[in-house]
């Protein structure tokens, strides 16, 4: 099992509150507001990785740039070490030494003019890791190639991006984000273009270091399967709000929100196949709907539209935070107005997962 | 009819024969050519959905535009036959077929759905107007009032409202944009349809979605589909059988469910345990060692000997043919009796 029990109990990295809103202009000139990340909150432990999903567009990569301050938030704080932190200030570039992001798109984030040593010694000089001497600099590049894989190192060292493949890029990039060696990391999709094979490597990379260097890693993905063998906590976000969050196999056998079990439901699981009783998941016939505007979202719950166990309350009034014993929280008016519910919840959330088992 | 949309589609008829496929990507001399599919044999019943899976590289969309003869140079068809059986009608070779021929067959009878809609779709025409093209097409005689209606139905199918008919390719979602490239791959109720990782750029729940209506499609208009991806575990849940490629052939082929309860070669194996289960109790697992191999310069005999643990003293520089065993079929020498492997390899092709 990779995923490890009780994280130490002091926030390196926190969103307390976070919106952000774009304005695009739309019909007739007229500025419109995107409201990508609504009121999020969210933590990173020292030695802790947390997965972030959700539905594409549901504000993910948002909020991973707010934390690594490449937007300004509209509101709310991003706070390091318990201390704020906004973009721009003396502050924020001793910030880029600890927090360091990996984005999702692998093809714009490294210089595309430079061979692969160029981009990972520049890294290092920039943060002051770099050895003395050329030759030592080579060898610290060859290590960190050797780190994610790419072997062997010294046919990859004077490559020039376009040379590579995606997932051969992919792991350029986190490279190059380790050699600043970061307390955090916040990872857009890493791996997505990582052959499946390679891909496990690289999941365990990164929970040995979790593990060894105590490194707190945010981890973007659409593959929750991926998500549930990595991650210690899992966040689910749906339409620009958190929905629901807690201890990765609490939200995977016992989830709360409706939309997080759509999503499981969606996953693939070959268990399925060998298990008549599940029933295919493509037997459904109900189309789940479309994702919401971000522009103009439905009013209450988000997901009502599409939510199987949409009801009155849930088209007036957004749900306030209902928390459980087991350390999940989500908004849903199944689970009560909001509060802390301490006591044994309502099993309409565990209904399906329990099935499955 | 059936409850399950997996089940009720007639799978003893053969629809297509492929027979010793050799695709090669062409080289300046005197550089060999890049054999990105290589003796590639297998049969596709109607109605059946037949999937392909292996990692980046191995020759998987080299194989769909060979079967759509999509292919562009360098891409050349170099061996083999492909032989499509129609209804009341002699079985064809599209290997050989005229491109005139060809044309009468594209749509009607083999239809392609891409990674990106907008390879599909016209991005300057409304939607309802390119469905009106492609029906009026293959349907001479039928007006421009019963195409529109006729579309109406086709992405109601894949649960668009028809109202979005009048709308451009770019006013809709991704999801979307992807649901109507399929929906106007079906238009003319082709017999076959091939698709190279449709779903890939999409996110779970629209992929679910998706799928669902394709299968639920299938159910209804019998069509067969060669699906194409690098996610195995989408596959095992989808398709009837499932090959496995590896650096330009099939290594093992045979039913879903076998495959994945009871893998025959060491390759098949190891892709299945490089999926981390979604429910089943978490342990670590650990990936393939190494790399897929480049195709430039394949490694001799098994090309997968150098990343197998169970390499053996014949898999340097013999190669496994494709043999029976089970329902199914694998390559490999684990499984290969005296006297059936393919021999050392011919120097030009170990170079
Ligand atoms: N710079 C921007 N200007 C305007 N709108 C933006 C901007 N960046 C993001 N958005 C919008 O904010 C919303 C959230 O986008 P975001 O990229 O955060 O989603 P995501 O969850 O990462 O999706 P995906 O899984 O597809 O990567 C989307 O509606 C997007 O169109
Ligand atoms: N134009 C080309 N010239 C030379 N070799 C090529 C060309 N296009 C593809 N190839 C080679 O053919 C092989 C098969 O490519 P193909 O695109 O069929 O792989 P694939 O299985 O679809 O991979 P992916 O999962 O990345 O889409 C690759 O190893 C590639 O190197
Ligand atoms: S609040 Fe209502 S609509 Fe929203 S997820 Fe819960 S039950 Fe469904
Ligand atoms: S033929 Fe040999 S090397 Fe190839 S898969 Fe079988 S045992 Fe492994
Ligand atoms: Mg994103
Ligand atoms: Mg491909």
């Amino acid at each position: 099992m990779t995923a490890r029990k009780t994280p130490v109990p002091t926030p390196v990295l926190e969103a307390v509150g976070v919106t952000r809103h774009f304005d695009v202009s739309g019909v007739l000139g007229r500025t419109q507001v995107v409201r990508a990340v609504e009121n999020a909150d969210l933590t990173l432990h020292r030695g802790e990785i947390v997965a972030l999903v959700g539905e594409s567009g549901s504000g993910k990569t948002t909020l991973a740039r707010l934390l690594a301050l490449f937007h300004p938030v509209t509101d709310g704080e991003i706070r390091l070490e318990g201390t704020v932190v906004r973009p721009g200030t003396k502050a924020a570039k001793a910030y880029h030494s600890s927090v360091q992001m990996i984005f999702q798109d692998p093809f714009g984030s490294l210089n595309s003019m430079r061979r692969v040593r160029h981009n990972i010694e520049r890294a290092l000089r920039l943060h002051g890791h770099a050895a003395a001497s050329k030759a030592e600099r080579r060898q610290q590049v060859l290590e960190l190639l050797e780190r994610v894989n790419l072997t062997p190192a010294e046919h990859f060292i004077d490559k020039l991006p376009h040379e590579l493949s995606g997932g051969q890029r992919q792991r350029v990039v986190i490279a190059r984000a380790l050699a600043v060696r970061p307390s955090v990391l916040l990872g857009d999709e890493p791996i997505s273009m990582l052959d499946v094979s390679i891909r496990l490597d690289m999941l365990n990379l990164l929970a040995r270091l979790r593990d060894e260097d105590g490194l707190s890693l945010l981890y973007i993905t659409h593959d929750i399967a991926g998500a549930r063998y990595l991650a210690d906590r899992v966040c689910v976000m749906y339409a620009g709000q958190l929905v629901e969050s807690g201890p990765t196999e609490e939200v995977i056998q016992h989830p709360k929100h409706p939309y997080t079990r759509l999503l499981l439901e969606s996953s693939p699981d070959p268990e399925r196949l060998m298990n008549p009783e599940l029933g295919s998941a493509f037997d459904r016939t109900v189309s789940p709907g479309e994702p919401p505007s971000l522009v103009s979202p439905p009013p209450g719950c988000r997901f009502h539209p599409r939510c199987p166990s949409a009801r009155d309350e849930c088209r007036r009034a957004f749900p306030g935070r209902t928390e459980f014993p087991s350390g999940q929280w989500t908004h849903c008016w199944l689970h009560g107005s909001g509060g802390n519910r301490l006591t044994a919840p309502s099993n309409t959330g565990d209904h399906q997962a329990d099935q499955r088992r | 009819m059936n409850d399950s949309p997996r089940n009720d589609a007639p799978r003893d008829e053969v629809l297509l024969e492929v027979r010793n496929l050799t695709v090669e990507y062409v080289q300046p001399a005197p550089e060999p050519g890049v054999v990105a599919c290589r003796d590639l044999t297998f049969d596709l019943h109607r109605g059946e959905i037949l999937g392909v899976a292996g990692e980046s590289g191995c020759g998987k969309s080299s194989l769909i535009t060979a079967l759509t003869r999509l292919q562009r140079m360098p891409a050349v068809t170099t061996d083999g036959e492909i032989w499509l059986h129609r209804d009341g009608g002699p079985p064809v070779d599209l290997v050989r077929l005229s491109e005139r021929a060809l044309r009468r067959l594209r749509w009607s009878e083999i239809a392609i759905v891409m990674q990106s809609a907008m390879d599909a779709l016209n991005p300057v025409m409304r939607l309802g107007a390119q469905f009106a093209d492609a029906l009026r097409e293959h349907h001479r005689g039928m007006n421009k009032k019963a195409a529109w209606a006729r579309a109406a139905e086709l992405v109601a199918m894949v649960g668009i409202s028809p109202d979005r008919l009048r709308a451009y390719p770019h006013e809709l979602s991704g999801g979307m944009r992807q649901r109507a490239s399929i929906a106007l791959a079906l238009a003319c109720e082709p017999a076959l349809v091939v698709m190279d990782e449709p779903t890939t750029a999409v996110d779970v729940v629209m992929q679910r979605q998706i799928l669902s209506q394709v299968l639920h499609m299938r159910a209804r208009l019998g069509f067969a589909v060669v699906f194409v991806t690098h996610d195995l575990s989408l596959l095992l849940e989808l398709a009837d059988r499932i090959a496995i490629m590896y650096a330009g052939r099939v290594v093992e082929m045979g039913a879903a469910r076998d495959l994945y309860s009871d893998p025959q070669h060491p390759y098949t194996r190891g892709l299945r345990d490089s999926f981390p289960p979604l429910f089943a109790p978490r342990q670590e697992l650990h990936g393939i060692p190494g790399s897929p191999p480049s195709l430039t310069n394949p490694p001799p005999g098994c090309a997968f000997h150098p990343r197998c643990a169970r390499r053996f003293e014949p898999c340097d520089d013999r190669t496994p043919l494709l043999m029976p065993r089970g329902g199914g079929h694998v390559a490999c020498h684990l499984h290969s009796t005296a006297g059936n492997d393919a021999g050392p390899v011919p120097k030009e092709m170990s170079l």
